[in-house]
């Protein structure tokens, strides 16, 4: 079906996610070649470079568009650069993504790509009391670890969740991404591994929570008018795209803030902010989570993951676990969720991240995804959350 | 420690008290009822009361626990470890009845996951951040109303 508002996805591309220890500019060439190639265009034709910003590269990765434009050697077109933590992906693609739906361009690269270093990711250094993301590890010791597991724990008091349902997302998405080249971990677990793996934050061990990666992902989008011009019949679509923030008052703890927003005074909004930003791209779009068959969640750790599946609405909230042990999220099951293998296999590398969600659901898509598809792929959503209230979801139709 | 108290210093301004029955520090939106801690002193973030004058109010003292975790890895700098070895702590996200507010805080040396339950009435608490030198960093702590830490 065609939408007036769908924008073609023409290209995709990844660099393996790994510890490789080279310039985040590297990995991001790569990817973008990759979708290059993908497209079968030459990058003269890109018109509008949209980078996603990593924070931890110096000066290169806050301008992260002009850093791309310039390594793939500069042509004088405009670009921009996005700052939305763990969202910075969804934003950049979304920079895109009005650009060509205003008309101002037909073609436009989105790139992230990041260099991590090893541990629990860490404010900026310095001493900035008036900074919450410095202050919460000061006065707190609050990591992000620590946040995902209180989600965690109340989860378990709420509905019931297990440690052991928990560990079932990791085996899951360790099966998946066995075969997923741009993976960093290949390898297939036991529930017995993943149980004897340290409690880093209760009830989270060690193999519940994802890692920090170098990786880069790249997308080539256009006007679904320029891509069937140009050899794309029937391309992969973006068919909704959400970037939104919490409505107040927000009565979840969200990191890196040291309280939620009193209900005191003000009602509840209709959904939780989590639930808000899928739900944002099924509105714009008029399709509905019934129509999902494949999704890509960030699993930060595997017990948000359980989460995802209620607030992109693959079930009622406290049926998670129901879905998960009747193998509906497997590949093979009703709607399969992280394909690629999602954080647990990858790691996470915050700008890329939420392009390769949607790299993964193009090739699902398409049919390309060896070792790891979704048979009859056709609807695909991605969602993801990024520290101080940032919302992502991209929804793609085949 | 020398033979006198080192003197105790809050480890931030204004966002808790230092008497016999400590409490927080919020703000409160007159017109719209809304708290906000930490306390907001710029303007009400809840929409529509940008006018609403914002008065600086104790927050209860005691709540129930939302949620909960431990630390079982040494957190990264700025926090500073009073031990060494490193010694693991709790957590504590405690729901505030009167104001409809979780707020999260560390909790005492000495508290485990297994002192822990999502429900339980938690209290507040001024404890020790760090110390340097004569001066006593302290910040608020949640415990389990009634828990007292074993010699």
């Amino acid at each position: 079906m065609n939408r007036p508002d769908d924008v073609a996805i023409i290209g995709a591309g990844m660099h393996p996610w790994g510890k490789w220890g080279r310039n985040f500019v590297t990995y991001g060439v790569e990817a973008i070649r990759a979708a290059i190639a993908d497209a079968g265009i030459d990058y003269r034709d890109v018109q509008f470079v949209a980078g996603a910003d990593t924070m931890r590269n110096g000066y290169p990765g806050y301008v992260a568009g002009a850093t791309f434009a310039q390594a793939m050697g500069w042509t004088g077109i405009p670009v921009t650069s996005t700052y939305g933590a763990c969202a910075s992906g969804a934003m950049a693609i979304e920079a895109a993504r009005q650009r060509i739906l205003a008309g101002m361009c037909d073609v436009a690269l989105v790139v992230g790509a990041d260099t991590t270093p090893k541990g629990f990711l860490k404010p900026n250094a310095g001493e900035r009391g008036d900074d919450p993301d410095w202050l919460r590890f000061r006065l707190l010791g609050a990591t992000n670890p620590a946040y995902f597991a209180l989600y965690a724990r109340r989860r378990m008091d709420l509905y019931g969740a297990t440690e052991q349902d928990f560990t079932a997302v990791k085996v899951k998405n360790a099966r998946h991404g066995l075969e997923n080249p741009y993976a960093r971990y290949r390898k297939a677990f036991t529930a017995e591994e993943v149980a004897a793996s340290p409690m880093v934050a209760d009830p989270l061990r060690l193999m519940h929570i994802c890692a920090t990666s170098d990786g880069g992902a790249a997308i080539i989008v256009s006007s679904m008018e320029w891509a069937k011009a140009h050899g794309h019949a029937d391309p992969v679509r973006i068919s909704a795209v959400s970037t939104i923030t919490p409505t107040f008052p927000n009565t979840v703890i969200e990191m890196p803030n040291f309280a939620s927003d009193s209900s005191a005074g003000l009602p509840q909004p209709e959904r939780t902010f989590k639930a808000s930003i899928a739900n944002a791209c099924y509105e714009q779009s008029g399709i509905g989570p019934d129509e999902v068959n494949v999704a890509e969640v960030y699993d930060l750790s595997a017990a948000l993951e359980l989460d995802w599946y209620e607030d992109i609405g693959l079930c009622k909230p406290g049926e998670a676990e129901r879905l998960l042990r009747d193998g509906d999220t497997t590949i093979g099951g009703r709607v399969p969720v992280n394909p690629s293998g999602g954080l647990a296999c990858f790691g996470e590398a915050v700008p890329a991240q939420a392009i390769a969600q949607v790299c993964e659901l193009t090739w699902q898509i398409r049919g390309q995804a060896t070792g790891r598809q979704v048979e009859g792929a056709s609807v695909g959503i991605s969602a993801n959350q990024g520290l101080f209230g940032h919302g992502s979801s991209v929804l793609l139709t085949g | 420690m020398s033979e006198t108290a080192p003197t105790r210093v809050p480890a931030i301004e204004g966002w808790f008290s230092l008497d016999d029955e400590p409490h927080l520090i919020g703000t409160h939106c007159t017109d719209s009822g809304t708290y906000f801690f930490p306390p907001e002193t710029t303007m009400s973030r809840a929409p529509g009361f940008a006018d609403s004058k914002l008065t600086a109010v104790p927050l209860s003292r005691t709540g129930r626990l939302w949620s909960y975790t431990s630390a079982g890895y040494q957190p990264p700098e700025p926090f500073v470890s009073r031990s060494d070895p490193y010694e693991p702590f709790c957590l504590a996200a405690v729901e505030l009845a009167e104001e409809q507010i979780v707020v999260l805080g560390q909790c005492p040396q000495g508290v485990t996951t297994t002192d822990l339950a999502v429900g339980m009435e938690m209290e507040l608490v001024i404890d020790t951040l760090d110390i340097v030198g004569d001066t006593e960093l302290v910040v608020w702590k949640w415990q389990p109303v009634g828990w007292e830490k074993q010699s």
